[in-house]
């Protein structure tokens, strides 16, 4: 048997935060060089994961597959495909970073509140979620996949309600409570959806007698398990709200902005860049592999709701006074875009939804924790406490529009290249979607620019006048994310090479064709 | 040889990359680092136009492929570039005009310590623009037009302390996004109907395709060029533009910038040529805008502002031709090119007057100069009488050409397009006579300011006179050199096609008119402005005059409809996410489970208990489905 690298790419930090949760509590920068280390290990296997596949290959490959609970037929199956794959690595990337970048955002408070912060427990729940997000992208039981997908609610609960921004406008009590609030918040929409997904998965069992998504995808194909139609939209819709609140998706996305408010910057940046695009994630291999036709039946409906998203969370954003909120709302119209390439049903919008998760995952993360690091060093949220941050850390101001300019797509940046995709992808069967999806370009300029011009523009205040620039640590931190937004945005081509093939093998089960254009001798 | 085209490319991104992350350490040599890249640009440039030269000129096309970017399933974007007759002019251009502004920054910025940073912009401004018009298809191209967006942002801010400068920037980048949008959905449309977005099977099978579609993608590419370009009605960016620094507005109206949207639509002909509609609202955008940027050129008295309105006044003109089909591409990019030459040179004479004057801006306090700086003085007077069309001068032959060609297009249109032109040839020797004048001549009309600090005009160090002479010498031949022998007729034909058209006017009498109309622009600002003194204060002028001052109400409506309709439509979405949208959702959830009640509850600190109850339950309910199935 060959080493099952896969489980060893989810087990790792696993492992990694039980014995980071088992350090004494003394040894607190030793707890967060392991957790350090135990992310960066991952990121070897992930990339050896990366190196290993074979993008013209199986669809599913390094596959493991035991029996685990034989009665009811689930196994413990992993195998990944181009998509998983690089959402697997963007995982494992975006870790070390998360942990850098939290560095100090759990050491217990000198004077003050009596709260006991973990530090070791802050590393010890990041791991744990890591290692839940990587089983979820691996599992090809569907079963396997819902376990870890709920169970993925806990340790994100204790990070949102147990750790948030170090100041607050008003007094740690009432951070307290509000972060209780928005755990709570984000707990009970993820559970709501999470139990509407379980019946749904136990229905999936009563008609197809098995949880293996390959399976279940080969008796669809072939014909030997039939499902009615009536029943086959009821699962899909099941599955689906799970997923959509997830994601998020308009209606159901005002967790977010609450959840990313309070939670530390790093935290907010697990919560947006990797644990949500399990949502996406599933709605391409779940929803649109199990139940093709429902997922023709309901486009239309997604689409005016992802569409909603685009432009409603773009508005939003620009309505926003808080720097974390405005983040957030940025984050729902971007998921609008996946969604609606996702759902637009053409190899440009599935190939450009995927690359615009990696792509988002990565920006996102640029633009968050250079803003957490200018959050942590004033103390408060609001935009209207800076202005003329440039002038005095130059260095932070300048990462801070580079992540700004990525959010807002512009050409040269890896998020240009998966926006426009999804565009064009979408465009090519509904233009009127595609063409008010546009506006979201205009919308985002507005934001991001209206919210660097406030924040580091204009005379300096007084406040910020002593405003150190970018540590050495915190440069460690954006520099690659940077580096890789640059090299994404000029060749992407390693990406789709892996992704195309598991595009083109969605596109057969949901039996698509990309239209045609209308003069074809042009090609 | 085709090598030569990705360097032309990479010498100034170069630059701007080593000047941005190097750091403090380079600040002693950053500006003749970037000055330097910006010439190598240059030189390369040279060496592939004579290189170009020697061939035949059905064989001036040289394709670059560089490497595949966007591989997906029926979508192929690729980093290809192509060099032809029509985008090597534009490298001469925005090297040669770029370099000398590049040179002219080096005394103008001298006192700056962001100079460093300065030059890397300045090098980023080059690198996108050459990239915007050596790319072989319209993706890459969208590259570059957005990059040179950027650049324009970083500059036209680059006194960001400055909260004008700030807003100014943001608001040409958004504006530009505007546009952006239009050539996003050209490119989309493209794509659904020919399958591609590269030059060749686009501009090549663009007769293959229905009219309706043609047109939209028309549409859709003027108004990307309405953005860029600076033409009503996304002209409202330009004015606040003048917030950078003085060679920024040079090189954005010479070089750069504005004159990517002529390019877009000279290059996108093949298009154009099938959909008449699109062509026809080419003009009529071309036509307002030249007098539009004329009226409120007459109405400025910062200098800065008076020549941005000649600039869109001007590039009105380059539209107008470009909207008239293969009578006017040719014309189009002659009179880009002459304008490149003169708008800069006035552009940084006004920058050498600023430098002289303790960086005043108001024409009214100006006055005589002419004693006090006599080579900005002669240098700015050529470019003058080069942009009102004196004979013989590079505008002459031009603006002259683009009047006759508007004429040609027959019928009650040629003579409303051939008429405004006309009208504006006599707006721009006004106001330009009123520059003149207000600046060089009559008394001396500058005064102490609060600080008791009197300017003391001086010319300029020779690093910034010399880009002036160059300027000026280009500004006199330029013309001249093009239209003897038709050698630029000649040279671009290949590309983008020529026809001669039946004008009802000859080409004398064309002229005849175009020298009236000049003689009654220089006649009446003499009138207004040479024979008696200029009032310092500035009178309070027609109900036109001060609309024209408030750049004809455009901004106005802007604040009222957009500024302020967004800012509710914003407000009250919050709102409406806030409680609505929240609360409808917590509310359904309430009618299965008692969620919202719950979810108040928890403010009294049950919050930690309660999650992991219901969590809990969640895991019952599992275990307890998995025990019912086993048994």
């Amino acid at each position: 048997m060959s080493f099952p690298l896969l489980t060893a790419t989810a087990a790792l930090p696993a492992i990694g935060a039980v014995a980071t949760a088992a350090v004494p509590a003394a040894q607190r920068t030793a707890a967060k060089w392991l957790a350090l280390l135990v992310s960066l290990a991952t990121l070897a296997l992930a990339i050896t994961v990366l190196v290993r596949f074979d993008p013209d290959g199986a669809r599913y490959q390094l596959t493991e597959s035991h029996a685990w609970i034989k009665d009811f037929g689930v196994r413990y199956d992993l195998g990944v495909d181009g998509i998983a794959v690089a959402l697997l690595a963007l995982t494992a990337l975006l870790i070390p970073f998360i942990v850098l970048a939290g560095w100090h955002d759990a050491d217990p408070l000198e004077t003050g509140s009596k709260r006991w912060r973990p530090t070791q427990g802050f590393f010890a729940l990041i791991l744990a979620v890591e290692a839940m997000v990587i089983i979820s992208f691996e599992a090809t039981d569907v079963f396997v996949f819902y376990i870890f997908f709920e169970v993925m609610l806990i340790p994100m609960y204790f990070l949102i309600g147990g750790f948030g921004d170090r100041a607050h406008e008003h007094g740690e009590k009432a951070a307290s409570t509000q972060r209780s609030y928005a755990a709570v918040k984000f707990l009970l929409y993820n559970l709501v959806g999470g139990l509407i997904m379980l019946a749904a998965v136990i229905g999936l069992y009563v008609v197809a007698g098995n949880f293996s998504l390959p399976e279940i995808v080969q008796a669809r194909a072939n014909g030997s398990l039939h499902m009615a139609t009536s029943t086959e939209r009821w699962l899909f819709l099941g599955f689906f709200f799970a997923f959509a609140v997830k994601a998020p998706l308009w209606p159901l996305h005002t967790w977010l902005p609450n959840a990313m408010q309070e939670a530390t910057a790093p935290v907010a940046v697990l919560i947006t860049a990797v644990v949500d695009k399990v949502g996406t994630f599933a709605m391409l291999r779940f929803c649109l592999q199990l139940f093709p036709e429902a997922s023709k039946w309901a486009t239309p409906a997604i689409l005016v709701l992802s569409l909603i998203s685009i432009v409603y969370g773009a508005l939003l954003a620009v309505g926003q006074r808080d720097i974390k909120r405005l983040v957030a709302y940025a984050s729902i119209s971007h998921f609008g875009f996946i969604i609606m390439g996702i759902f637009a049903m053409t190899s440009q919008g599935q190939s450009g939804a995927t690359l615009y998760m990696v792509n988002h995952g990565i920006s996102t993360a640029a633009l968050m924790l250079v803003a957490g690091f200018l959050i942590s060093r004033r103390g408060s949220r609001l935009i209207a406490d800076y202005g003329g941050v440039q002038k005095v850390a130059p260095l932070l101001a300048g990462t801070f529009l580079i992540g700004g300019l990525a959010t807002l797509s512009l050409p040269g940046l890896a998020p240009f290249v998966s926006e426009f995709l999804v565009l064009v992808g979408t465009f090519a069967r509904y233009p009127a979607i595609g063409v008010i999806a546009t506006f979201g370009i205009v919308l985002a300029a507005l934001y991001t620019l209206v919210l660097y011009q406030r924040t580091m523009t204009g005379p300096v205040k007084p406040e910020v006048s002593a405003m150190p620039d970018l540590r050495a640590r915190e440069l460690v931190v954006v520099a690659p994310l940077i580096v890789l937004l640059i090299f994404l945005g000029v060749y992407p081509k390693p990406v789709t090479d892996i992704v195309n093939p598991a595009v083109k093998q969605t596109m057969t089960d949901v039996h698509k064709t990309d239209p045609k254009p209308s003069v074809e001798a042009a090609k | 040889m085709e090598n030569l085209i990705a360097l032309l490319i990479a010498a100034p991104l170069l630059g701007a990359a080593v000047l941005l992350v190097g750091g403090r350490r380079l600040d002693a040599v950053g500006h003749w680092i970037g000055t330097l890249l910006s010439t190598v640009s240059f030189v390369f440039g040279l060496i592939l136009f004579v290189d170009l030269l020697g061939k035949g000129a059905e064989h001036r096309t040289l394709i670059k492929h560089l490497y595949s970017w966007v591989p997906v399933a029926g979508f192929q974007a690729d980093v290809t570039f192509r060099l032809d007759q029509l985008s090597m002019t534009f490298v001469l251009l925005i090297t040669g005009v770029g370099s000398l502004i590049h040179l002219y920054s080096v005394g103008y910025m001298e006192h700056d310590e962001r100079r460093r940073r300065f030059f890397g912009y300045l090098n980023l401004f080059l690198a996108a623009m050459l990239l915007l018009v050596l790319a072989d298809n319209y993706l890459l191209l969208y590259v570059g037009w957005e990059g040179v967006g950027l650049a324009s942002y970083l500059l036209i801010g680059f006194w960001q302390h400055k909260p004008s400068a700030a807003t100014a920037a943001k608001k040409a980048f958004l504006v530009n996004r505007v546009g952006d949008m239009g050539l996003s959905i050209a490119i989309m449309l493209m794509f659904t109907t020919f399958g591609s977005f590269a030059f060749g099977p686009v501009l090549n099978h663009a007769g293959d395709a229905s009219e309706g579609k043609l047109t939209a993608i028309g549409l859709m590419l003027l108004l990307a060029a309405c953005g860029k370009s600076a033409q009503v009605p996304l002209q409202s960016w330009l004015g606040d533009a003048m917030e950078g620094p003085t060679p920024v507005s040079a090189l954005i109206h010479a070089a750069t910038m504005v004159t990517a949207g002529v390019y877009l639509i000279v290059r996108s002909g093949a298009v154009f040529n099938a959909a008449p509609d699109a062509q026809l609202a080419v003009t009529v955008v071309g036509a307002v805008t030249l007098l539009f940027g004329a009226i409120v050129g007459c109405a400025k008295d910062d200098i800065k502002k008076a020549l941005a309105g000649s600039t869109m006044s001007q590039i009105g003109y380059m539209i107008l031709a470009a909207g008239l089909g293969p009578i006017g591409y040719v014309f189009a990019i002659m009179h880009l090119v002459t304008h490149g030459f003169f708008k800069a040179g006035l552009f940084l004479g006004a920058g050498s007057v600023m430098h002289g004057m303790n960086d005043e801006v108001d024409m009214r306090k100006y006055g005589g100069l002419r004693t006090y700086m006599p080579v900005t003085f002669i240098t700015f007077g050529l470019g003058y009488l080069a942009i009102i069309g004196f004979p013989g001068l590079s505008g002459f032959f031009s603006k002259d050409k683009i009047i006759e060609a508007a004429f040609a297009k027959g019928g009650t249109e040629g003579w409303i397009l051939g008429g405004a032109a006309l009208l504006g040839a006599a707006i721009t020797a006004f106001y330009m006579t009123r520059v003149m004048l207000m600046t060089f001549f009559g008394e001396k009309r500058w005064q102490p300011d609060e600080n008791g600090h009197e300017p003391h005009p001086h010319e300029s160090p020779r690093v910034m006179t010399i880009p002036m002479i160059l300027l000026a010498v280009g500004s006199v031949c330029a013309g001249g050199l093009f239209s003897i022998g038709d050698r630029f007729l000649h040279w671009l034909e290949p590309i983008t096609g020529h026809s001669e058209g039946n004008s009802p006017l000859s080409a004398a009498a064309v002229t005849g008119a175009t020298m009236v109309c000049l003689v009654i622009g220089v006649g009446i600002a003499w009138a207004q402005y040479g024979r008696g003194p200029v009032p310092v204060v500035a009178p309070r002028g027609s109900l036109l005059t001060r609309a024209a001052r408030r750049d004809l109400l455009q901004d106005d409506f802007n604040h009222v409809v957009l500024v302020r309709g967004g800012e509710h439509l914003t407000r009250s979405l919050v709102y409406v996410d806030h409680t609505l949208v929240d609360g409808v959702v917590n509310g359904t959830a309430a009618g299965f489970g008692g969620l919202s009640g719950r979810l108040r509850r928890i403010q009294n600190g049950f919050a930690r208990s309660y999650a992991v109850s219901m969590f809990g339950g969640a895991a019952l309910l599992v275990a307890a489905t998995l025990l019912m199935r086993a048994v």
